[in-house]
Protein backbone atom coordinates (compact mmCIF):
# COMPACT_ATOMS: atom_id res chain seq x y z
CA UNK A 1 0.00 0.00 0.00
CA UNK A 2 1.14 3.41 -0.45
CA UNK A 3 0.90 4.63 2.70
CA UNK A 4 4.25 2.08 3.39
CA UNK A 5 6.04 3.03 0.57
CA UNK A 6 8.44 6.01 0.75
CA UNK A 7 9.38 8.67 -2.66
CA UNK A 8 11.79 6.79 -3.32
CA UNK A 9 12.25 2.84 -2.57
CA UNK A 10 14.35 1.49 -5.14
CA UNK A 11 16.78 -0.88 -2.76
CA UNK A 12 15.88 0.38 0.48
CA UNK A 13 18.19 -1.63 3.77
CA UNK A 14 16.52 -3.90 5.78
CA UNK A 15 16.90 -0.84 8.20
CA UNK A 16 15.20 1.24 6.35
CA UNK A 17 12.53 -0.65 5.34
CA UNK A 18 11.96 -1.88 8.81
CA UNK A 19 11.50 1.72 10.01
CA UNK A 20 9.66 2.74 7.22
CA UNK A 21 6.58 0.01 8.03
CA UNK A 22 7.32 0.24 11.41
CA UNK A 23 6.11 3.86 11.16
CA UNK A 24 3.14 3.64 10.11
CA UNK A 25 2.09 -0.02 11.00
CA UNK A 26 3.74 -0.48 14.81
CA UNK A 27 5.27 2.86 15.55
CA UNK A 28 3.57 2.60 19.23
CA UNK A 29 4.96 -1.13 19.44
CA UNK A 30 8.58 -0.12 18.24
CA UNK A 31 9.12 2.83 20.19
CA UNK A 32 8.60 0.66 23.15
CA UNK A 33 11.22 -1.42 22.63
CA UNK A 34 13.70 0.77 20.35
CA UNK A 35 14.68 3.94 20.99
CA UNK A 36 13.91 5.81 17.03
CA UNK A 37 16.18 7.88 16.12
CA UNK A 38 14.28 10.24 17.55
CA UNK A 39 14.87 10.14 20.82
CA UNK A 40 18.63 10.20 20.84
CA UNK A 41 20.05 12.45 17.49
CA UNK A 42 23.07 13.59 16.59
CA UNK A 43 24.37 16.87 16.84
CA UNK A 44 26.14 17.86 13.55
CA UNK A 45 27.35 21.28 15.14
CA UNK A 46 26.69 23.08 11.75
CA UNK A 47 23.21 22.81 10.20
CA UNK A 48 20.09 23.25 12.57
CA UNK A 49 18.14 21.55 10.11
CA UNK A 50 15.50 19.10 11.02
CA UNK A 51 16.97 18.44 14.46
CA UNK A 52 14.60 16.94 16.70
CA UNK A 53 13.94 18.40 20.19
CA UNK A 54 14.51 15.61 22.69
CA UNK A 55 13.06 16.54 26.38
CA UNK A 56 15.68 16.06 29.00
CA UNK A 57 18.36 14.90 26.09
CA UNK A 58 21.90 15.40 27.61
CA UNK A 59 25.04 15.82 25.98
CA UNK A 60 27.37 13.17 25.41
CA UNK A 61 30.84 12.67 23.89
CA UNK A 62 32.00 9.14 22.90
CA UNK A 63 35.32 7.80 21.16
CA UNK A 64 33.81 5.08 19.21
CA UNK A 65 36.65 3.02 16.77
CA UNK A 66 39.03 6.23 17.46
CA UNK A 67 36.37 8.99 16.44
CA UNK A 68 34.99 11.62 18.47
CA UNK A 69 31.08 11.35 18.83
CA UNK A 70 29.05 14.62 20.18
CA UNK A 71 25.49 13.48 20.59
CA UNK A 72 22.60 14.38 22.27
CA UNK A 73 20.47 11.52 23.99
CA UNK A 74 17.87 10.54 26.57
CA UNK A 75 19.43 9.56 29.57
CA UNK A 76 17.44 6.16 29.31
CA UNK A 77 19.52 5.15 25.96
CA UNK A 78 21.80 2.04 26.43
CA UNK A 79 25.10 1.99 25.24
CA UNK A 80 23.88 -0.80 23.10
CA UNK A 81 21.07 1.50 21.72
CA UNK A 82 23.35 4.37 20.83
CA UNK A 83 25.54 2.75 19.03
CA UNK A 84 23.01 0.99 17.06
CA UNK A 85 20.63 3.99 16.67
CA UNK A 86 22.04 6.99 17.09
CA UNK A 87 25.62 6.81 15.66
CA UNK A 88 24.30 3.77 13.71
CA UNK A 89 26.89 1.54 13.82
CA UNK A 90 24.83 -1.51 13.48
CA UNK A 91 27.19 -4.51 13.72
CA UNK A 92 26.79 -4.56 17.41
CA UNK A 93 23.24 -6.77 17.63
CA UNK A 94 20.79 -6.59 20.42
CA UNK A 95 20.02 -10.51 21.53
CA UNK A 96 18.53 -10.83 24.61
CA UNK A 97 18.79 -7.02 25.72
CA UNK A 98 19.16 -8.35 29.43
CA UNK A 99 22.64 -9.52 29.96
CA UNK A 100 22.23 -12.99 28.98
CA UNK A 101 23.82 -13.96 25.51
CA UNK A 102 26.47 -11.77 24.72
CA UNK A 103 25.40 -10.48 21.47
CA UNK A 104 25.97 -7.02 22.26
CA UNK A 105 29.49 -7.57 23.45
CA UNK A 106 32.16 -4.01 22.70
CA UNK A 107 35.20 -3.10 24.77
CA UNK A 108 35.14 0.30 26.90
CA UNK A 109 38.35 1.36 27.80
CA UNK A 110 40.09 -2.35 26.46
CA UNK A 111 37.98 -4.28 27.85
CA UNK A 112 35.17 -6.30 27.09
CA UNK A 113 31.99 -5.46 28.43
CA UNK A 114 27.81 -5.95 27.21
CA UNK A 115 26.53 -2.64 26.16
CA UNK A 116 22.89 -3.73 26.90
CA UNK A 117 23.52 -3.14 30.32
CA UNK A 118 25.24 -0.35 30.73
CA UNK A 119 23.71 3.32 30.31
CA UNK A 120 25.40 5.78 27.49
CA UNK A 121 25.68 8.55 29.54
CA UNK A 122 27.82 5.51 32.22
CA UNK A 123 30.57 6.14 29.51
CA UNK A 124 30.92 9.80 28.48
CA UNK A 125 34.13 10.69 27.52
CA UNK A 126 35.30 6.66 27.04
CA UNK A 127 36.93 4.81 24.50
CA UNK A 128 34.58 2.20 22.97
CA UNK A 129 35.51 -0.09 20.12
CA UNK A 130 33.04 -2.14 17.95
CA UNK A 131 33.60 -5.11 15.69
CA UNK A 132 33.13 -2.27 12.74
CA UNK A 133 36.61 -0.53 14.53
CA UNK A 134 38.42 -4.29 14.62
CA UNK A 135 39.28 -4.59 11.28
CA UNK A 136 37.97 -3.62 7.53
CA UNK A 137 36.84 -6.50 4.68
CA UNK A 138 40.07 -5.54 2.81
CA UNK A 139 42.08 -6.04 6.07
CA UNK A 140 40.45 -8.34 8.87
CA UNK A 141 41.84 -8.21 12.25
CA UNK A 142 43.36 -12.07 12.59
CA UNK A 143 40.06 -13.11 14.75
CA UNK A 144 37.99 -12.04 11.90
CA UNK A 145 40.01 -13.68 9.49
CA UNK A 146 39.91 -16.93 11.95
CA UNK A 147 36.70 -17.23 12.23
CA UNK A 148 35.99 -17.14 8.62
CA UNK A 149 38.65 -20.11 8.12
CA UNK A 150 37.23 -22.32 10.67
CA UNK A 151 33.55 -21.41 9.60
CA UNK A 152 33.19 -19.94 13.35
CA UNK A 153 29.18 -19.44 12.92
CA UNK A 154 26.08 -20.08 10.90
CA UNK A 155 23.75 -17.96 11.07
CA UNK A 156 26.10 -14.96 12.14
CA UNK A 157 23.88 -13.12 14.35
CA UNK A 158 26.31 -13.80 17.34
CA UNK A 159 29.27 -13.46 15.57
CA UNK A 160 30.17 -9.82 15.76
CA UNK A 161 29.49 -10.38 20.12
CA UNK A 162 31.56 -13.79 20.25
CA UNK A 163 34.78 -11.87 18.10
CA UNK A 164 34.59 -9.08 20.28
CA UNK A 165 34.57 -11.12 23.15
CA UNK A 166 37.96 -13.56 21.59
CA UNK A 167 39.55 -10.38 20.77
CA UNK A 168 39.51 -9.23 24.87
CA UNK A 169 40.30 -13.05 25.59
CA UNK A 170 43.89 -12.65 24.31
CA UNK A 171 44.75 -10.39 26.59
CA UNK A 172 43.15 -11.90 29.88
CA UNK A 173 44.19 -14.59 31.97
CA UNK A 174 43.36 -17.61 30.15
CA UNK A 175 44.94 -21.29 30.81
CA UNK A 176 45.85 -22.57 26.97
CA UNK A 177 43.26 -25.16 27.21
CA UNK A 178 40.17 -25.55 25.00
CA UNK A 179 38.84 -25.81 28.55
CA UNK A 180 39.54 -22.50 29.56
CA UNK A 181 38.85 -20.82 26.38
CA UNK A 182 34.96 -22.06 26.59
CA UNK A 183 34.88 -21.24 30.27
CA UNK A 184 35.59 -17.49 29.52
CA UNK A 185 33.20 -17.70 26.16
CA UNK A 186 30.64 -18.53 27.86
CA UNK A 187 28.84 -15.45 28.12
CA UNK A 188 28.39 -16.10 24.79
CA UNK A 189 25.91 -17.86 23.26
CA UNK A 190 25.24 -19.30 20.10
CA UNK A 191 22.07 -20.88 19.03
CA UNK A 192 23.56 -22.54 16.15
CA UNK A 193 25.90 -24.53 18.34
CA UNK A 194 29.29 -23.58 16.28
CA UNK A 195 30.92 -23.46 19.58
CA UNK A 196 33.56 -25.97 18.19
CA UNK A 197 34.46 -23.76 15.37
CA UNK A 198 34.75 -20.72 17.67
CA UNK A 199 36.86 -22.24 20.19
CA UNK A 200 39.11 -23.73 17.39
CA UNK A 201 39.47 -20.13 15.57
CA UNK A 202 40.27 -18.40 19.24
CA UNK A 203 43.18 -21.17 19.50
CA UNK A 204 43.97 -20.69 15.74
CA UNK A 205 45.20 -17.00 17.57
CA UNK A 206 46.26 -17.62 20.42
CA UNK A 207 49.35 -19.65 18.65
CA UNK A 208 49.89 -17.88 16.48
CA UNK A 209 50.85 -14.73 18.30
CA UNK B 1 12.15 2.02 31.02
CA UNK B 2 10.62 5.11 33.01
CA UNK B 3 12.54 8.20 32.41
CA UNK B 4 14.66 9.93 35.38
CA UNK B 5 17.42 12.31 35.94
CA UNK B 6 21.11 11.06 36.01
CA UNK B 7 24.08 12.88 37.76
CA UNK B 8 27.59 12.42 38.45
CA UNK B 9 28.28 13.54 42.18
CA UNK B 10 31.74 15.33 42.42
CA UNK B 11 32.68 13.61 45.51
CA UNK B 12 31.51 11.57 48.52
CA UNK B 13 29.36 13.91 50.19
CA UNK B 14 27.52 14.53 47.44
CA UNK B 15 26.68 11.96 46.60
CA UNK B 16 25.38 10.92 50.21
CA UNK B 17 23.93 14.31 50.97
CA UNK B 18 22.01 13.66 47.39
CA UNK B 19 20.91 9.76 48.12
CA UNK B 20 19.69 11.03 51.76
CA UNK B 21 16.61 12.68 50.04
CA UNK B 22 15.70 9.06 48.97
CA UNK B 23 12.07 7.51 51.24
CA UNK B 24 14.20 3.92 51.33
CA UNK B 25 17.51 2.40 50.28
CA UNK B 26 15.62 -0.99 50.00
CA UNK B 27 12.49 -1.98 47.03
CA UNK B 28 11.35 0.74 45.39
CA UNK B 29 14.04 3.28 45.98
CA UNK B 30 13.80 6.40 44.13
CA UNK B 31 17.19 7.27 44.51
CA UNK B 32 19.67 4.66 43.45
CA UNK B 33 23.46 4.34 42.96
CA UNK B 34 24.91 2.91 39.97
CA UNK B 35 28.61 1.49 39.06
CA UNK B 36 28.16 -1.33 36.82
CA UNK B 37 24.44 -1.15 35.88
CA UNK B 38 24.43 -5.10 35.88
CA UNK B 39 21.63 -5.69 38.30
CA UNK B 40 20.10 -2.08 38.36
CA UNK B 41 19.41 -1.54 34.80
CA UNK B 42 18.37 -4.97 33.98
CA UNK B 43 15.65 -4.16 36.53
CA UNK B 44 14.85 -0.86 35.38
CA UNK B 45 14.09 -2.60 31.53
CA UNK B 46 11.47 -4.90 33.66
CA UNK B 47 10.58 -2.32 35.23
CA UNK B 48 10.84 -4.11 38.95
CA UNK B 49 13.34 -0.87 39.70
CA UNK B 50 11.53 2.69 38.89
CA UNK B 51 14.11 5.32 40.46
CA UNK B 52 13.65 8.73 39.93
CA UNK B 53 17.33 9.36 40.49
CA UNK B 54 20.19 7.42 39.12
CA UNK B 55 23.55 8.85 41.22
CA UNK B 56 26.75 7.39 38.92
CA UNK B 57 29.09 6.63 41.51
CA UNK B 58 31.96 5.89 39.12
CA UNK B 59 33.92 9.00 39.55
CA UNK B 60 34.05 7.98 43.50
CA UNK B 61 37.78 7.10 44.29
CA UNK B 62 36.53 3.38 45.82
CA UNK B 63 38.27 1.68 42.69
CA UNK B 64 41.28 0.64 44.93
CA UNK B 65 42.64 -2.98 46.23
CA UNK B 66 44.82 -1.86 48.91
CA UNK B 67 46.94 -3.72 51.70
CA UNK B 68 46.14 -2.81 55.01
CA UNK B 69 48.42 -2.59 58.18
CA UNK B 70 46.90 -5.48 59.93
CA UNK B 71 47.46 -7.46 57.05
CA UNK B 72 44.04 -7.69 55.43
CA UNK B 73 42.97 -6.34 52.30
CA UNK B 74 40.62 -3.23 51.95
CA UNK B 75 38.41 -3.95 48.76
CA UNK B 76 36.78 -0.80 46.99
CA UNK B 77 33.30 -0.69 46.37
CA UNK B 78 33.69 0.19 42.96
CA UNK B 79 36.28 -2.38 42.49
CA UNK B 80 35.11 -4.21 39.28
CA UNK B 81 34.47 -8.34 39.71
CA UNK B 82 37.39 -9.26 37.44
CA UNK B 83 40.11 -7.39 38.95
CA UNK B 84 39.44 -8.50 42.30
CA UNK B 85 38.75 -12.40 41.22
CA UNK B 86 42.63 -11.81 39.03
CA UNK B 87 44.70 -9.51 41.93
CA UNK B 88 47.46 -11.22 42.51
CA UNK B 89 46.63 -11.19 46.89
CA UNK B 90 43.36 -12.04 46.70
CA UNK B 91 44.71 -15.33 44.57
CA UNK B 92 47.59 -15.67 47.60
CA UNK B 93 45.60 -14.80 50.11
CA UNK B 94 41.75 -15.78 49.26
CA UNK B 95 41.19 -17.80 47.08
CA UNK B 96 37.76 -19.11 47.73
CA UNK B 97 36.90 -15.52 46.85
CA UNK B 98 39.03 -15.81 43.87
CA UNK B 99 37.22 -19.02 42.91
CA UNK B 100 33.72 -17.77 43.69
CA UNK B 101 33.69 -14.58 41.47
CA UNK B 102 35.15 -16.62 38.77
CA UNK B 103 32.33 -19.37 38.89
CA UNK B 104 29.64 -16.34 38.45
CA UNK B 105 28.28 -14.72 35.34
CA UNK B 106 30.39 -13.78 32.49
CA UNK B 107 33.83 -12.38 31.69
CA UNK B 108 31.79 -9.21 30.60
CA UNK B 109 29.59 -9.37 33.66
CA UNK B 110 32.77 -9.68 35.79
CA UNK B 111 34.55 -6.57 33.93
CA UNK B 112 31.37 -4.83 34.74
CA UNK B 113 29.85 -5.19 38.17
CA UNK B 114 31.50 -4.14 41.04
CA UNK B 115 32.23 -5.13 44.97
CA UNK B 116 29.23 -3.42 46.23
CA UNK B 117 27.17 -4.10 43.26
CA UNK B 118 27.61 -7.73 44.35
CA UNK B 119 26.52 -6.99 47.93
CA UNK B 120 23.33 -5.57 46.33
CA UNK B 121 22.90 -8.54 43.89
CA UNK B 122 19.35 -9.16 43.67
CA UNK B 123 16.86 -12.27 43.38
CA UNK B 124 16.65 -13.79 40.14
CA UNK B 125 12.95 -15.55 41.38
CA UNK B 126 11.21 -15.26 38.17
CA UNK B 127 8.06 -13.69 40.27
CA UNK B 128 10.37 -10.83 41.47
CA UNK B 129 11.68 -10.35 37.59
CA UNK B 130 7.64 -10.29 36.28
CA UNK B 131 5.68 -7.30 37.50
CA UNK B 132 2.53 -9.38 36.03
CA UNK B 133 2.95 -11.58 38.46
CA UNK B 134 2.24 -10.72 42.86
CA UNK B 135 5.40 -10.49 45.20
CA UNK B 136 5.54 -9.44 48.80
CA UNK B 137 9.69 -8.64 47.95
CA UNK B 138 8.32 -6.14 44.64
CA UNK B 139 4.84 -5.31 46.27
CA UNK B 140 4.87 -5.48 50.04
CA UNK B 141 1.30 -7.95 50.77
CA UNK B 142 0.67 -8.80 47.40
CA UNK B 143 1.60 -12.93 48.27
CA UNK B 144 4.48 -15.29 47.24
CA UNK B 145 3.38 -17.15 44.36
CA UNK B 146 6.42 -18.80 44.37
CA UNK B 147 5.86 -21.02 47.56
CA UNK B 148 2.69 -22.40 45.85
CA UNK B 149 4.21 -22.45 42.04
CA UNK B 150 7.79 -22.67 40.33
CA UNK B 151 10.22 -22.64 42.87
CA UNK B 152 12.86 -25.46 41.80
CA UNK B 153 15.58 -22.63 42.41
CA UNK B 154 14.47 -20.98 45.33
CA UNK B 155 15.98 -20.94 48.69
CA UNK B 156 15.80 -23.89 51.60
CA UNK B 157 17.20 -22.12 54.44
CA UNK B 158 16.17 -18.61 55.68
CA UNK B 159 12.64 -18.65 54.46
CA UNK B 160 9.21 -17.23 55.43
CA UNK B 161 5.80 -17.80 54.60
CA UNK B 162 6.19 -14.46 52.71
CA UNK B 163 9.16 -15.07 50.41
CA UNK B 164 11.50 -17.42 49.60
CA UNK B 165 13.86 -15.82 46.73
CA UNK B 166 17.50 -16.99 46.64
CA UNK B 167 20.14 -14.77 46.57
CA UNK B 168 21.90 -15.43 43.91
CA UNK B 169 25.20 -14.16 44.71
CA UNK B 170 28.61 -16.34 44.78
CA UNK B 171 31.18 -13.61 45.73
CA UNK B 172 29.03 -13.12 49.02
CA UNK B 173 29.46 -16.53 50.18
CA UNK B 174 33.39 -16.39 50.02
CA UNK B 175 32.97 -13.02 51.69
CA UNK B 176 30.91 -14.61 54.59
CA UNK B 177 33.31 -17.49 55.17
CA UNK B 178 36.18 -14.98 54.75
CA UNK B 179 34.45 -12.82 57.85
CA UNK B 180 34.45 -9.60 55.44
CA UNK B 181 33.49 -6.17 57.33
CA UNK B 182 31.44 -4.10 55.59
CA UNK B 183 32.32 0.03 55.47
CA UNK B 184 29.62 2.35 55.36
CA UNK B 185 29.17 6.29 54.91
CA UNK B 186 25.74 8.13 55.37
CA UNK B 187 24.54 11.10 56.37
CA UNK B 188 25.15 10.09 60.35
CA UNK B 189 28.91 9.23 59.59
CA UNK B 190 30.80 6.11 58.98
CA UNK B 191 30.26 2.52 59.97
CA UNK B 192 30.87 -0.57 60.04
CA UNK B 193 28.20 -3.85 59.72
CA UNK B 194 29.92 -7.48 59.87
CA UNK B 195 29.05 -9.39 56.62
CA UNK B 196 26.88 -11.46 58.72
CA UNK B 197 24.57 -8.42 59.68
CA UNK B 198 24.71 -6.78 56.31
CA UNK B 199 21.96 -9.14 54.73
CA UNK B 200 18.29 -9.66 56.51
CA UNK B 201 16.31 -12.43 56.49
CA UNK B 202 12.96 -11.88 54.19
CA UNK B 203 10.43 -12.61 57.40
CA UNK B 204 7.49 -10.36 56.62
CA UNK B 205 9.18 -7.47 54.99
CA UNK B 206 11.39 -9.42 52.28
CA UNK B 207 11.70 -6.05 50.44
CA UNK B 208 13.82 -5.17 53.35
CA UNK B 209 16.85 -6.88 52.03
CA UNK B 210 19.89 -5.27 53.36
CA UNK B 211 20.31 -2.78 56.63
CA UNK B 212 21.17 0.37 54.69
CA UNK B 213 19.06 3.36 55.16
CA UNK B 214 18.88 6.37 52.51
CA UNK B 215 22.15 8.00 52.03
CA UNK B 216 24.11 4.67 53.55
CA UNK B 217 26.75 4.89 50.52
CA UNK B 218 29.23 1.29 50.21
CA UNK B 219 32.57 2.63 50.66
CA UNK B 220 34.66 -0.25 51.08
CA UNK B 221 34.67 -4.21 51.90
CA UNK B 222 37.50 -5.32 54.35
CA UNK B 223 39.19 -8.75 54.87
CA UNK B 224 40.82 -10.11 57.98
CA UNK B 225 44.49 -10.98 57.79
CA UNK B 226 44.62 -14.28 56.26
CA UNK B 227 45.35 -17.24 58.28
CA UNK B 228 48.41 -18.80 57.05
CA UNK B 229 47.98 -22.18 56.02
CA UNK B 230 44.44 -21.77 55.00
CA UNK B 231 43.02 -24.00 52.91
CA UNK B 232 40.18 -22.54 50.16
CA UNK B 233 37.60 -24.09 48.79
CA UNK B 234 34.56 -23.03 46.68
CA UNK B 235 32.46 -25.40 44.81
CA UNK B 236 29.67 -24.60 42.68
CA UNK B 237 26.95 -27.01 40.73
CA UNK B 238 24.68 -25.62 38.76
CA UNK B 239 22.44 -26.71 35.72
CA UNK B 240 24.73 -26.49 33.10
CA UNK B 241 29.09 -26.11 33.43
CA UNK B 242 29.30 -22.35 33.38
CA UNK B 243 27.45 -19.13 32.91
CA UNK B 244 24.29 -20.17 35.49
CA UNK B 245 23.34 -19.67 38.52
CA UNK B 246 24.23 -22.01 41.82
CA UNK B 247 21.89 -24.43 42.76
CA UNK B 248 24.14 -25.32 46.01
CA UNK B 249 27.55 -23.69 46.75
CA UNK B 250 29.73 -24.08 49.74
CA UNK B 251 32.95 -22.10 50.34
CA UNK B 252 35.09 -23.66 53.06
CA UNK B 253 38.34 -22.01 54.40
CA UNK B 254 40.16 -24.36 56.74
CA UNK B 255 42.71 -25.46 58.41
CA UNK B 256 44.09 -28.61 60.00
CA UNK B 257 46.54 -29.33 62.61
CA UNK B 258 47.85 -32.46 61.91
CA UNK B 259 44.51 -34.52 60.81
CA UNK B 260 42.57 -32.12 63.18
CA UNK B 261 40.54 -29.13 62.08
CA UNK B 262 41.88 -26.42 63.87
CA UNK B 263 39.51 -23.91 62.26
CA UNK B 264 36.87 -23.56 59.78
CA UNK B 265 34.38 -21.25 58.19
CA UNK B 266 31.72 -22.20 55.78
CA UNK B 267 29.24 -20.75 54.15
CA UNK B 268 26.63 -21.86 51.64
CA UNK B 269 25.12 -20.36 48.07
CA UNK B 270 21.89 -21.14 46.04
CA UNK B 271 19.93 -21.76 48.92
CA UNK B 272 19.46 -19.41 51.13
CA UNK B 273 17.67 -16.15 51.23
CA UNK B 274 20.87 -14.94 52.44
CA UNK B 275 24.32 -15.53 51.79
CA UNK B 276 24.55 -18.30 54.09
CA UNK B 277 26.51 -18.51 56.92
CA UNK B 278 26.84 -22.24 58.69
CA UNK B 279 27.99 -21.79 62.46
CA UNK B 280 26.23 -25.24 63.06
CA UNK B 281 28.79 -27.08 60.56
CA UNK B 282 31.56 -25.10 61.57
CA UNK B 283 30.96 -26.50 65.38
CA UNK B 284 30.63 -29.55 64.40
CA UNK B 285 33.92 -30.35 62.65
CA UNK B 286 36.46 -27.57 64.87
CA UNK B 287 38.61 -30.35 67.22
CA UNK B 288 37.28 -32.84 65.01
CA UNK B 289 39.35 -35.67 62.26
CA UNK B 290 39.16 -33.97 59.00
CA UNK B 291 37.11 -36.92 57.30
CA UNK B 292 34.81 -38.39 55.73
CA UNK B 293 31.63 -39.51 58.04
CA UNK B 294 32.44 -35.77 60.03
CA UNK B 295 32.11 -34.14 56.79
CA UNK B 296 29.24 -35.72 56.19
CA UNK B 297 27.38 -34.88 59.70
CA UNK B 298 28.78 -31.75 59.47
CA UNK B 299 27.06 -31.06 56.22
CA UNK B 300 23.67 -32.62 58.13
CA UNK B 301 24.26 -29.68 60.79
CA UNK B 302 23.77 -27.17 57.70
CA UNK B 303 20.73 -28.26 56.42
CA UNK B 304 18.67 -29.58 59.40
CA UNK B 305 16.89 -26.80 59.51
CA UNK B 306 15.70 -26.93 55.76
CA UNK B 307 12.76 -25.87 54.40
CA UNK B 308 12.06 -27.27 50.88
CA UNK B 309 8.82 -26.15 49.02
CA UNK B 310 7.11 -28.42 46.28
CA UNK B 311 10.04 -28.58 43.47
CA UNK B 312 13.40 -27.72 45.30
CA UNK B 313 13.57 -30.91 47.88
CA UNK B 314 16.43 -31.93 45.71
CA UNK B 315 18.57 -29.22 47.18
CA UNK B 316 18.80 -30.28 50.03
CA UNK B 317 20.34 -33.24 49.23
CA UNK B 318 22.44 -31.80 46.59
CA UNK B 319 23.50 -29.25 49.56
CA UNK B 320 24.79 -31.86 51.64
CA UNK B 321 26.82 -33.45 49.01
CA UNK B 322 28.14 -29.68 47.61
CA UNK B 323 29.50 -29.09 51.28
CA UNK B 324 31.06 -32.99 52.14
CA UNK B 325 33.02 -32.63 48.29
CA UNK B 326 33.56 -29.23 49.04
CA UNK B 327 35.30 -30.08 52.63
CA UNK B 328 36.74 -33.12 51.33
CA UNK B 329 38.87 -31.20 48.58
CA UNK B 330 39.82 -28.66 51.11
CA UNK B 331 41.57 -30.97 53.77
CA UNK B 332 43.39 -33.06 50.91
CA UNK B 333 44.24 -30.09 48.91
Amino acid sequence: MSDTQQPNPQNPTRREFLSTTGTTAAATLIAAYVPLPANASEETGTTGTSQPVIDGAVPITLRINGKDRQLRIDPRTTLLDCIRESIVLTGTKKGCDHGQCGACTVHVNGRRVVSCLSLALMHDGEEVTTIEGLGTPESLHPMQAAFLECDGYQCGYCTSGQIMSAVALLKEPCGPDDASVKELMSGNICRCGAYANIVEAIQQVRKRA
Amino acid sequence: MHSFEFTKPENTASAINAAAQAKTAQQGADIRFVAGGTTLIDLMKLEVEIPARLLDINRLPFDKIEAMPDGGLKIGATVRNSDLANHPRVQRDYSVLSQAILAGASAQLRNMATTAGNLLQRTRCMYFRDTAMPCNKREPGTGCPAITGSNRTLAVLGTSEHCIATNPSDMCVAMAALEATIHVQGPKGERTIAFGDFHLLPGSTPDRETVLEPGDLVTHVTLPAPRSGSRQVYLKLRDRASYEFALASAAVVMNLAGGTISYVRIALGGLGTKPWRSPEAEAALTGKPANTANFRQAAEAALRNANPQSENKFKIELAKRCLTHALRTAANG
